[in-house]
C-alpha cells in the first residue's frame, strides 16, 4: 500500500496567503432532528486530492450533494473560487459529479453521453467532437464510442462516467465511492489511473469514500467524519501517526490503546500509568498535561519489536503470551495475552519465508517499543 | 413447484379456456352462414360484408375512433403531469387531494360518472354558454376525466423505478430542468406513455355508459350503436365488427409484445 | 426532489393543471348531483326545477326538496336495488378471488419466461370490447345458445337450462369481467414473496399447504382485500352487465339509476340514488386505499 502522492515540500493548504478554492464554512444538515452534517468547516486547496471519509451515516454522502447543489444546507454557506454557491442550482456550478451508481443516460450512446454537458454550455460541434475524443483517449475507451451502456461492463461504465464528468473541464470534480462496485484488482489498478489523471489536469478532486485504505492511497489530505462532524482533517501520514482522538486511532488502521493517567510530564516526554497492563508507559508528547489526567496511550502494531530480553531499565516493554497469529503472506499479526487479560497486537514482516525459529502459539514473548512511536490520545 | 405443476396448469387452462371460450365463439359464429347460433349454415363471410355497408355502424366506429384519439392524446398529458407532481414533488399543497382525485376514477361506478358529468355541463351551458350541447366535446372531456387516472397508474409506476441519479447527474453536467425532463425522463419513460395512451384509447373506444349520459344528438359512439343493436338480440354483423376488433387488437398487442421481446433478449446479449 | 427546488414556477403549474382539470370534470360534478338530488322533476329542458326560485329586492328564494330521498328511504324498491347491488358485489367479488387467486399463484410460481406471456394473456381480453365480450355470453348462456346445445347434445340435461336473465348470469358476466382487476394485483403482491421464508418454514417443519396458509396467505393478504375492493366498489353501481345478462329480479342500483334517468326522465331521483351510492362507497374506497398502501408497505 504505497501513498502515490507527489506533493511538493510546500503543501498549498499550508501556505498562509493562499485562497482556498472550497470553502465550507460551518455547514449544517438537519432532517427534522436527525443532523446528518454538524456544523462542517473545510478549506480544500486547488489541485488536491482530498477524500471524505467514514463509515456509512457520518454524513459525507451529504456534504458532497451539497457541494454539488443537490441539497441546500440548513445554515452555512459554501464559496467555491470566492463566490457563494450556496443556493446556486447544481446545472449553474462549475463542479461535476461521477455518480456511485454511474447514471450513464441508456437512451445514449458513450460518445453522446460524454457530449451531453458540452450541449448543455453551447458548444460547437467539431470542438464538441473533438472535447470527445479527448475525453476518450483520457480513460481509452475509444473503440466504445457508439457502444449503448448496456453492452458495456462495470468497469467500462465507470470509465465513461468519469470521462463525462470530466469533460467540460471543471474546476472542481466530485466522485461518490467511485472504486465501490470494482473488484480488489481493477480497484488498485483504477487507484493508479485517478490519481495519474487528477495530477495530469490538475483538477481538485473530492472523493467520498468508507475505504480507507484508498483514501489513504490516494489523497492529499483526508477529512474523517463522524456522525456529521469531522474528527480530524490532515495529509494520510498525519492521520495515521498522529492521530487526534481514539475514534481516528482506531478508524484508520489498528491500534493498541492503552487506558490510564498522566504521572509526571518532562519537557518532551510523559510517563503514563496504565493499570491494565501494569507498567508505565514513556510517550513523547509536547502538550502541556495535567498529572493525574485520564488519557489513553495509542500504539501501532507494526511499530513492536521482539525482544530477547529484559532492560530493567527501559521503559515500553511488556512481558506476554501469543494467544493468535493471522498469516497475511506479506506480515503476520500476533495477538499477545498479558497477565493482566489484556490483549496486544503487533505485526511482523515475514522476511524468511522458512524461520528457523518462528513465533508460535503459547510462546512467551518479550514486546518492546521507543517512546516516539506512540503517542498520547486525550479525547 | 414441481409436484404441483398439472394442478397450476390445469387451473390456467381452465382460467384461460373460460377467459378466451366466449370470444372463440364470436369470431366462430361470424362465420356462420346462418343467423341462429343454433345451426352452423356453413362457412361464410356475408356479415362481413353486410357490416361494411352497415352506415350507421360505421359513422359510429369513425366518430368512436376520433374520440378515442383525442381522449388518449389529452389523457397521456394530463396523466403524465399528474404522475410527475405524484412521484417527483414529495410534499405540496393538496397533494391529497390529488391523490384521492387520480385513484377515485378507477373505481367510480360509470353510472356516476356519466350522471355527475352530464349535471355539470348542463349548468356550464345555462351559466357561460359552453358546451353548446352536448356532443363529440364533451364525449371526450369525459373520456379524459377517467382515462387519465389509468395513465397516471402506468406512468406513476415506471416514474417511480427510473434511477433518480440520471435526473442529478443530467441538471450536474449544465441541463437546466426543463431541459433534463424532455432530454432524459421523458425517453426514459417512454414506453409507459405509449402503454398509457392505448391504454386510454381502448378505454374510450370502449365506453357505453358515460358516452350515453354526455353525449348528444348526432353522436353516437359505436358502443352505443352495438348497444341498441344488442339489447334487440343476437346479430351476427356484430359477430363480424367483435372478430375484427379481436383481431386488430390481438395484432398490435402481439406486435408489440414481439417487438419488446426481442428488445430485451437483445439487451440481455449485449450486456456482459 | 431537486427540480422543485430550482423552478418554483413550473412546479405549481405541474400540479395545478390535472389537479384543476379533476376538480372540475370529477369533483365539482358531484356537488352537482348532489344540488340536483334536492330538485324536483318538471317536464321542461332540462327536467328539473332550479333550486334558486326567485331574487326578488335581494330575497332569495331558496327551494329544497328532500322528497327524493323520502322516497328512497320509503320505497321498498330502493330499499331492494342496494340489497341486490351489495348481494351480486359481494358474491362476484369471492368467485373472483376464487378463481383469481389460484390463477395469479400458478403465473407467480410459472418460470420466469412463462410469466410475462402469461401476464398478457389475461390481460388481453381486457383490451377487446366489454360490451362485446358480455355480448358473447349472451350468445353461450341464452335458451338455445351454445351452452344449453351442447349440454343436450351430450345428453347432460333434457331441457334448456335458464340461465339468461338470471342472478347466476350476471355473476358470470361480472367475473369475466373483472377477472383480471383480481389476478393482475394478486400476481404483483405474490411475486414479491420472499420464497426463502417458505424454505425457513420447510426447515422448521412446515408442511407445503401449512406453509401456503401460514406464511403465503397472510403475507399476500393486503393485496387480497386490494383486489376485492377493485371488484367491489365498481361493480356495485354496475349497469350494463345486470342489463344484458340479468332479468327483471337482479335489482341493482346501476340499473335503477339509468331506468330513472333515461327511461323515466326524473333526474332529480336519480341524482338521488346516485349520491346513495356515492355514500355506500366512501368506506369501500377508504379500504382500497388502506390496504393499497399495506401492500406496498409489505413489499417494501
Amino acid at each position: 500500500m504505497a501513498t502515490l502522492r507527489q506533493f511538493k515540500p510546500e503543501e498549498p493548504w499550508q501556505a498562509p496567503e493562499g485562497e482556498p478554492l472550497v470553502r465550507i464554512e460551518n455547514i449544517t444538515k438537519r432532517f427534522g432532528s436527525f443532523y446528518a452534517v454538524d456544523d462542517i468547516s473545510l478549506h480544500i486547496h486547488q489541485g488536491e486530492f482530498f477524500s471524505l471519509l467514514g463509515p456509512s451515516g457520518c454524513g459525507k454522502t451529504t456534504l458532497l450533494r451539497m457541494l454539488a447543489g443537490f441539497e441546500t444546507p440548513t445554515s452555512g454557506r459554501i464559496f467555491i473560487d470566492g463566490q457563494d454557491v450556496t443556493d446556486v442550482p447544481p446545472y449553474e456550478r462549475p463542479v461535476n459529479m461521477m455518480f456511485q451508481s454511474y447514471a450513464l443516460f441508456p437512451h445514449m450512446t458513450v460518445a453522446d453521453n460524454i457530449a451531453f454537458g458540452l450541449k448543455q454550455e453551447g458548444m460547437a460541434k467539431a470542438e464538441r467532437q473533438e472535447r470527445v475524443a479527448e475525453m476518450l483517449a483520457l480513460v481509452q475507451i475509444e473503440k466504445l464510442a457508439q457502444r449503448k451502456p448496456h453492452q458495456l461492463s462495470g468497469g467500462q461504465r465507470q470509465r465513461v462516467a468519469l470521462a463525462r464528468a470530466l469533460a467540460k473541464h471543471p474546476k472542481i470534480l466530485l466522485l461518490d465511492e467511485p472504486l465501490g462496485a470494482l473488484d480488489k484488482k481493477l480497484r488498485e489498478q483504477t487507484q493508479f489511473e485517478l490519481v495519474n489523471i487528477q495530477e495530469r489536469l490538475g483538477i481538485t478532486f473530492i472523493v467520498v469514500t468508507h475505504d480507507q485504505e484508498e483514501a489513504m492511497t490516494m489523497s492529499s489530505r483526508i477529512a474523517l467524519l463522524h456522525e456529521g462532524r469531522t474528527e480530524q482533517v490532515d495529509p494520510p501520514r498525519r492521520l495515521y501517526e498522529f492521530p487526534s482522538t481514539r475514534y481516528v486511532a482506531s478508524f484508520i488502521g489498528s491500534v493498541n490503546l492503552f487506558d490510564g493517567y498522566v504521572v509526571e510530564q518532562d519537557d518532551d516526554q510523559v510517563i503514563v500509568q496504565c493499570d491494565e497492563a501494569d507498567t508505565r508507559l514513556l510517550v513523547r508528547h509536547s502538550q502541556p498535561l495535567v498529572p493525574g489526567m485520564a488519557v489513553t496511550v495509542a500504539l501501532r502494531p507494526e511499530k513492536v519489536r521482539v525482544l530477547n530480553q529484559l532492560d530493567a531499565d527501559a521503559p515500553n516493554q511488556l512481558r506476554g503470551v501469543i494467544k493468535e497469529i493471522a498469516y497475511l503472506g506479506d506480515v503476520s499479526i500476533y495477538h499477545v495475552e498479558l497477565p493482566g487479560g489484556k490483549r496486544v497486537q503487533f505485526t511482523q514482516s515475514n522476511v524468511q519465508a522458512l524461520a528457523e525459529q518462528p513465533l508460535t502459539w503459547d510462546e512467551e514473548v518479550l514486546l518492546g517499543w521507543s517512546a516516539n512511536s506512540c503517542g498520547v490520545l486525550t479525547e | 413447484m414441481k409436484r404441483h405443476l398439472p394442478l397450476l396448469i390445469t387451473i390456467l387452462l381452465f382460467g384461460y379456456a373460460f377467459l378466451y371460450g366466449p370470444i372463440i365463439s364470436l369470431i366462430v359464429y361470424s362465420f356462420n352462414e346462418s343467423r341462429l347460433v343454433t345451426v352452423w349454415g356453413g362457412f361464410s363471410t356475408k356479415w362481413y360484408g353486410e357490416l361494411l355497408q352497415n352506415e350507421a355502424l360505421l359513422g359510429a366506429a369513425w366518430l368512436s375512433v376520433r374520440i378515442a384519439a383525442l381522449t388518449a392524446t389529452v389523457a397521456v398529458v394530463l396523466g403524465t403531469l399528474a404522475a410527475l407532481a405524484l412521484v417527483r414533488f414529495r410534499r405540496f399543497r393538496g397533494r391529497g387531494s390529488l391523490e384521492v382525485m387520480v385513484t377515485a376514477p378507477l373505481v367510480m361506478p360509470e353510472v356516476i360518472i356519466g350522471l355527475s358529468l352530464l349535471l355539470l355541463f348542463v349548468a356550464m351551458e345555462s351559466v357561460i354558454g359552453w358546451p353548446a350541447g352536448r356532443g363529440m366535446t364533451t364525449i371526450v372531456i369525459a373520456h379524459t376525466t377517467f382515462a387519465m387516472a389509468y395513465v397516471t397508474v402506468v406512468v406513476q409506476s415506471r416514474l417511480a423505478h427510473m434511477d433518480l441519479s440520471l435526473e442529478e447527474a443530467a441538471l450536474d453536467l449544465g441541463a437546466r430542468p426543463l431541459k433534463v425532463f424532455f432530454s432524459i425522463t421523458l425517453p426514459i419513460i417512454a414506453p409507459s406513455l405509449i402503454a398509457g395512451w392505448l391504454l386510454a384509447f381502448t378505454l374510450s373506444l370502449d365506453d357505453l355508459v358515460v358516452a350515453s349520459f354526455v353525449s348528444g344528438p348526432g353522436a353516437t359512439t359505436l358502443p352505443m350503436v352495438v348497444y341498441s343493436s344488442v339489447r334487440l338480440g343476437v346479430s351476427p354483423e356484430i359477430n363480424a365488427l367483435a372478430t375484427i376488433i379481436v383481431g386488430l387488437v390481438s395484432l398490435t398487442v402481439l406486435v408489440v409484445g414481439w417487438v419488446l421481446w426481442k428488445q430485451e433478449k437483445r439487451k440481455q446479449s449485449e450486456a456482459h | 426532489m431537486k427540480l422543485k427546488q430550482h423552478l418554483p414556477p413550473a412546479r405549481n403549474l405541474i400540479i395545478a393543471i390535472p389537479w384543476f382539470w379533476l376538480a372540475l370534470f370529477f369533483l365539482l360534478p358531484f356537488l352537482f348531483v348532489l344540488k340536483i338530488s334536492l330538485s324536483e322533476p318538471v317536464l321542461a329542458q332540462p327536467p328539473y326545477l332550479d333550486l334558486i326560485r326567485e331574487i326578488e329586492d335581494g330575497l332569495v328564494t331558496i327551494m329544497v326538496n328532500f322528497g327524493n330521498y323520502q322516497l328512497l328511504l320509503e320505497d321498498s324498491l330502493y330499499l331492494s336495488a342496494l340489497l341486490g347491488s351489495l348481494k351480486v358485489a359481494t358474491i362476484s367479488t369471492l368467485c373472483c378471488l376464487l378463481i383469481g387467486y389460484p390463477m395469479a399463484y400458478a403465473i407467480a410460481r410459472s418460470p420466469s419466461h412463462w410469466r410475462l406471456p402469461l401476464l398478457m394473456l389475461i390481460i388481453l381480453p381486457f383490451w377487446t370490447s366489454f360490451l362485446i365480450r358480455i355480448y358473447a355470453w349472451i350468445g353461450i348462456l341464452k335458451g338455445n345458445g351454445l351452452l344449453n346445445n351442447f349440454l343436450l347434445w351430450t345428453g347432460l340435461i333434457d331441457t334448456p337450462l335458464e340461465i339468461m336473465h338470471t342472478p347466476f348470469a350476471v355473476y358470470i358476466g361480472v367475473v369475466y369481467n373483472y377477472l383480471p382487476f383480481v389476478v393482475l394485483p394478486l400476481y404483483a403482491t405474490l411475486i414479491r414473496l420472499d420464497l426463502t421464508l417458505l424454505e425457513a418454514a420447510a426447515d422448521l417443519g412446515c408442511r407445503p399447504w401449512k406453509q401456503f396458509l401460514l406464511i403465503t396467505l397472510p403475507l399476500s393478504l393486503p393485496g387480497v382485500l386490494a383486489g376485492a375492493m377493485l371488484v367491489f366498489i365498481p361493480v356495485m353501481g354496475e349497469f350494463v352487465i345486470p342489463d344484458l345478462l340479468g332479468g327483471p329480479d337482479t335489482l341493482m342500483l346501476g340499473k335503477l339509476m339509468w331506468t330513472e334517468f333515461f327511461n323515466n326522465k326524473d333526474w332529480p331521483l336519480a341524482s338521488s340514488l346516485a349520491a346513495l351510492l356515492l355514500v355506500a362507497l366512501i368506506v369501500p374506497f377508504v379500504l382500497l386505499r388502506h390496504f393499497e398502501r399495506r401492500a406496498e408497505e409489505g413489499a417494501a
